[in-house]
Formats: C-alpha cells, structure tokens, sequence
C-alpha cells in the first residue's frame, strides 16, 4: 500500500517540492526573543498530503507561512518547486486556505473566486469558465450568485478551497481549514478534500489540531512539539489511498491514531536527543 | 432587503423626523408664550381667532426680535421684494448657487482627503510628520483663511471651491487614514499569498474594506461643504451665493429678523440635503452588503 503515497502524478525524477533544510524562526528583539522553529528539515515529494501537527505554540501555522513565503525564515532554507519560496510566492504556486474563510463580502461567490485571476489579469471569459469550474469541483455550482454571508460556514469554507484552487496551485497550504467547523460539517469536509485533492493531485501541506482528521487525510504526519517548535515524529500513513467513512473504523487507521498520540506525548517531554533521531528517520523517509 | 420594506416601515423614519420637528417648534412657541413678547394677534393666522396674550414672564432670548414667531419666518418666505419675486424664490435661488460651489469644493475636498490617505498609509513616515501638520491646517479660522485663498486664487467659483475643500478634505483624510488599515490582516495575507502589488491590494482589498469609514466622513464633509461654501462666499464679494442673504439678514435684523431666520431655513435645508445625498449614494453603493445589526444603519 506504501507505493500509493507517492503519486504518479508527480516527477520523480524532478526532486521534492518542498525541500526544508535547517529552518528556524526567532520572533521579537534582543529582549524577548521567542525561538518559535529550530532545526527543521523536511521534504516533501509531489502530490503527498502532509500534516502538521502538534501543540499550540509548536510554531506549525509558522512553518507553513514560512513555506508559502508570508514571513521570512530567520535561518535555513526553502526550496520550492526548485526555486527560494519568495519566487515560487510570485509565480503563484501557492494556494492558501485559513482557518476563517477570508471571503470579500462586496464579492458574489463566483467574483470570490475569480479574485486571484483577476489579479493575474486574465482575461474574463478564462475568468468566469474557471471559477465556475472550481466552483462544481467544490459542489457550489449553483450558489455562484450568492454573498458569501449567506452560505454556511461548511460552504464559505468550500468557496475558499475554489478560491485556493483557481490557479492550479503546485501547492495548497491549509492553515487548520476546518477547525472552526463542527464535528458532522468537518468529516464530511475531510471527504471532501480528499475527493477534490485526489482529481487535482495537488501537495497539501495541512495544519491541524485533530489527530483523527491528521491520520485520515494525510500521506505522512509530521508531529512537532513547542518551545522550541521541533520536528519529532514523522509518520508514514500507510492506508489505502481510496479513503471513505469506513476507514476511520479500520484497525490500522485506530493503531495510527494511537501512533501519532503517543508521540505527541513523548515529543511534550522530549529531548534534544529525540528530535534529532526523528530528524533523522523524517530525511531517511522523503528521501 | 431594505427595498422590499413595506411602505409603513420605510416611512417610520420620516414620520419621527417630523414628529421630533414639530415637537421643537411647540417648544420654541411654547417658550415665548411663557416668557416672550405679548402675544398681539386680531386674526390669528387669518382664523378671525383675536389673541391678546402677556406672558407671565419675560425673557430677552425669547422675544420678538431674538426668536421671531415661526409664522413670520413662514410669511417671510411667501413676501414679495420690489422686483416682484418672492423671498422664497430668491433664497432657493441663491441656495442653489452655493450648493454648486459646494458641491465642487466637496469633490475637491474628497479626492484630494482620499489621495492624502492612500499616500499616508503607504509612506509610513508621513503619517507623523504630515498628519500633525493636516491637524494645525484645521486649528486656523476658516473665517481667516478664506480671504487668502479666495482673494489669492480668484474671487470666483474656484476659490469658494477651494475653501470649502479646506473644510471638506480632513474628516476624509483622518477617517481615510483608518479605513485604509482596516482590512482583515489574513485577507492581506491571501493578497500577498496571490503577490498581488500595492496597487491591486489598495483597488481590492483597502478601498472595498474601507466604505463605512468613507461614508462617515462623506457625511460630515458633505454637510460641512454647505458652511465652508458660505464662508468662502463672504470675502468674495459674490452676489449671487447664500452669504449676501445673510448679511442682507444680519444688517436689517433689528428691523426684521425673519429674513435672516428664513436664509437659516434654505442653509440647514442644503446641509440636510447634502447629507441625505450622501446617504443614498452609500446604500446604492452598499446595496448588496452584509446586513447591518439592526440599528447600525446611518
């Protein structure tokens, strides 16, 4: 099943398309210098679904801003589709997702979605044709006329992965995309960024808080701890690739969530010494 | 869907407007029938009613001359000057003149307020060091500008113009400066993410995200443009504005002061106008926002 985690899709002779090395981030001045990321190394190969996770304050919401370019990395590098972030940022390989769904309430659904064409100054028959497109892909076709505050927050939430999807991003960086959602709206959405990662075989890079939803989405779980925000564990999920209600009642999907748990247990206590061997096992991993 | 209201409902707030109206006027008779001049009428408002009334007290605010009977500032409007034309006429015609000029003097103030904040909030030294200067701009009377500016430039329309935007462009400017920064920082984070240049985030995110703030100090420029207008009149010499009224009023006050009470009536009048103008433009502007708590409206 190992050999489903590696998609096809992607060149696998054109190298990792997110390569981490040596990665920190100190915030604040000489006084009170917070150390929020050390010694990151992490790649990640094309079309994997990888998450981050981990306490509050393990620095992981930094980590993806760090990737797509929003703050720079105080130290280390980012090497994206082969290029520094900041280039891959301005040819828009990027698409992000945050935790509110950050629609323009002036927009209707469908002018949400055309934002990033527009900026890119398509033309507008490209414009609309895709937008709509997006918008079947995430099962809204038929609320393109609509404000954003008149679509639940399960669908604002669908409209901001259209939006996201628009450019054919190489990458999606998704910053806890479904953690304000309730628990029903977030599994089905779990299935629905499944279905939609599987017809796009875009990389995801995924930050979140849930252990379920981490084991159920993901290729790979990263597991980082706080103070400093390090990498501990990095776990390979090696589930069918073809995920639906009944794998989350599998025995291997039970014994990955307990995997995960336990080193997010461990990694609270964990030394230097620990982080370093995961380190280790993550580069031996993606290599 | 605010259109959709019934009729009832959208005339509520007219129906209080005029309520609350009549209310000050009951009280402005009411204190002269307290405290002002006697009450001497044979034919009360031509009713054939003979009133023959003295006020138990007297109060100098409240006489004839300070706070004329709202019936003769009425009968002003309706009296006719030497060429014929009623005073009602004349006012509206001169109120419509400086209106004009304010109108000129509200755009100029609003894109010149508009242009001063976009470029203060992308050059962030300039907001300590142009805005402190904006704020001692409006600490000078306006009274003692006017004559530099009008007589500097030209006595004509631009000049009145040009004061009315020195009245207009700083609410629009400080509320501006706010408006612009308040966008939803991730919203700016997803712009960056697009890496959309200063340009398109100000067209697409700051100038969108900053309407109700732009609207507010629409408001109070429009309403301020009607005064500035005025002001700029008086040293002009102009004949034709509201500002010639108001001195034909102050002069002959002693003799009648309803003629400077009727041109108060036309100003306040424009200003509300103005206001009202505005307002529509913002919920045409605004039609398909997020509703507004109830009551955030204005």
């Amino acid at each position: 099943m190992t050999d489903t985690v590696i998609r096809s899709t992607g060149s696998p002779a054109g190298g990792p398309v997110v390569q981490l090395v040596d990665v920190s981030k100190v915030f604040g001045g000489s006084a009170g210098r917070v150390e929020a990321l050390s010694a990151i190394d992490l790649s990640i190969a094309s079309g994997e679904f990888v998450s981050l996770i981990g306490p509050s304050g393990c620095g992981k919401s930094t980590l993806l801003r760090i990737v797509g370019d929003l703050i720079p990395a105080t130290d280390g590098t980012v090497t994206v589709n082969g290029k520094p972030a900041r280039d891959a940022r301005l040819d828009r390989d990027y698409g992000m997702v945050f935790q509110a769904p950050v629609l323009f309430d002036w927009r209707t659904v469908q002018k949400n979605v055309e934002l990033p064409l527009e900026i890119l100054r398509r033309p507008k028959p490209e414009r609309e044709a895709k937008a709509q497109a997006m918008l079947e892909l995430v099962e809204l076709g038929s609320f393109a006329d609509h404000r954003p505050w008149q679509l639940s927050g399960g669908m604002q939430q669908r409209v901001a992965i259209a939006r996201a999807l628009a450019l054919d991003p190489a990458i999606l960086l998704m910053d806890e995309p479904f953690g304000a959602l309730d628990e029903m709206t977030r599994e089905r959405m779990n299935l629905e960024l499944l279905r939609i990662w599987d017809r796009t075989g875009t990389t995801v890079i995924f930050v979140t808080h849930s252990i379920p939803e981490a084991v159920f989405l993901s290729t790979r779980v990263v597991v980082m701890s706080a103070r400093p925000g390090r990498i501990t564990d990095v776990i390979e999920i090696d589930l069918p690739r073809d995920r639906n209600v009944e794998t989350r009642e599998m025995d291997r999907y039970f014994e990955l969530v307990t995997r995960v748990r336990e080193a997010l247990r461990s990694g609270e206590g964990g030394s230097a010494d620990a982080s370093a061997s995961a380190r280790v096992r993550a580069e031996g991993l993606s290599a | 869907m605010p259109s959709r209201r019934p009729l009832a409902r959208r005339a509520r707030p007219v129906i209080g407007f005029s309520v609350i109206v009549l209310l000050l006027l009951m009280a402005w008779e009411g204190a002269k029938w307290v405290a002002g001049d006697p009450w001497r009428f044979e034919s009360f408002l031509g009713t054939g009613i003979a009133i023959n009334h003295t006020p138990p007290f007297r109060l100098t605010p409240f006489n004839d001359i300070n706070l004329p009977h709202v019936w003769w500032i009425v009968e002003e409007f309706a009296s006719v000057d030497a060429r014929g034309t009623t005073t009602l006429a004349v006012l509206v015609g001169a109120g419509l003149f400086t209106l004009r000029n304010a109108a000129v003097g509200f755009a100029i103030g609003a894109v010149v307020g508009l242009g001063l904040a976009i470029v203060i909030v992308h050059v962030r030294f300039l907001e300590r060091s142009l805005v402190p200067l904006l704020v001692v701009s409006q600490t000078i009377p306006i009274i003692a500008i006017a004559p530099l500016i009008v007589i500097g430039l030209r006595a004509d329309w631009l000049g009145v113009a040009a004061v009315t935007s020195y009245l207009t462009f700083f609410p629009v400017t400080i509320a501006a400066i706010r408006g612009l920064r308040a966008f939803d920082p991730r919203a700016h984070e997803l712009m960056t993410s697009y890496a959309a240049d200063r340009r398109t985030v100000l067209w697409k995110l700051r100038l969108p995200s900053s309407t109700a703030y732009l609207f507010t100090a629409f408001k109070i420029a429009a309403t301020g443009s009607i005064v500035g207008a005025i002001v700029g009149e008086l040293p002009s010499g102009m004949s034709q504005g509201l500002a010639r009224q108001i001195l034909t009023g102050m002069q002959y006050y002693t003799l009648g002061p309803s003629y400077l009470w009727a041109a108060i009536v036309i100003a306040s009048a424009l200003g509300i106008g103005a206001f009202v103008l505005v307002t529509l433009v913002e919920r045409w502007v605004l039609r398909d926002a997020r509703p507004a708590e109830s009551g955030a409206e204005a």
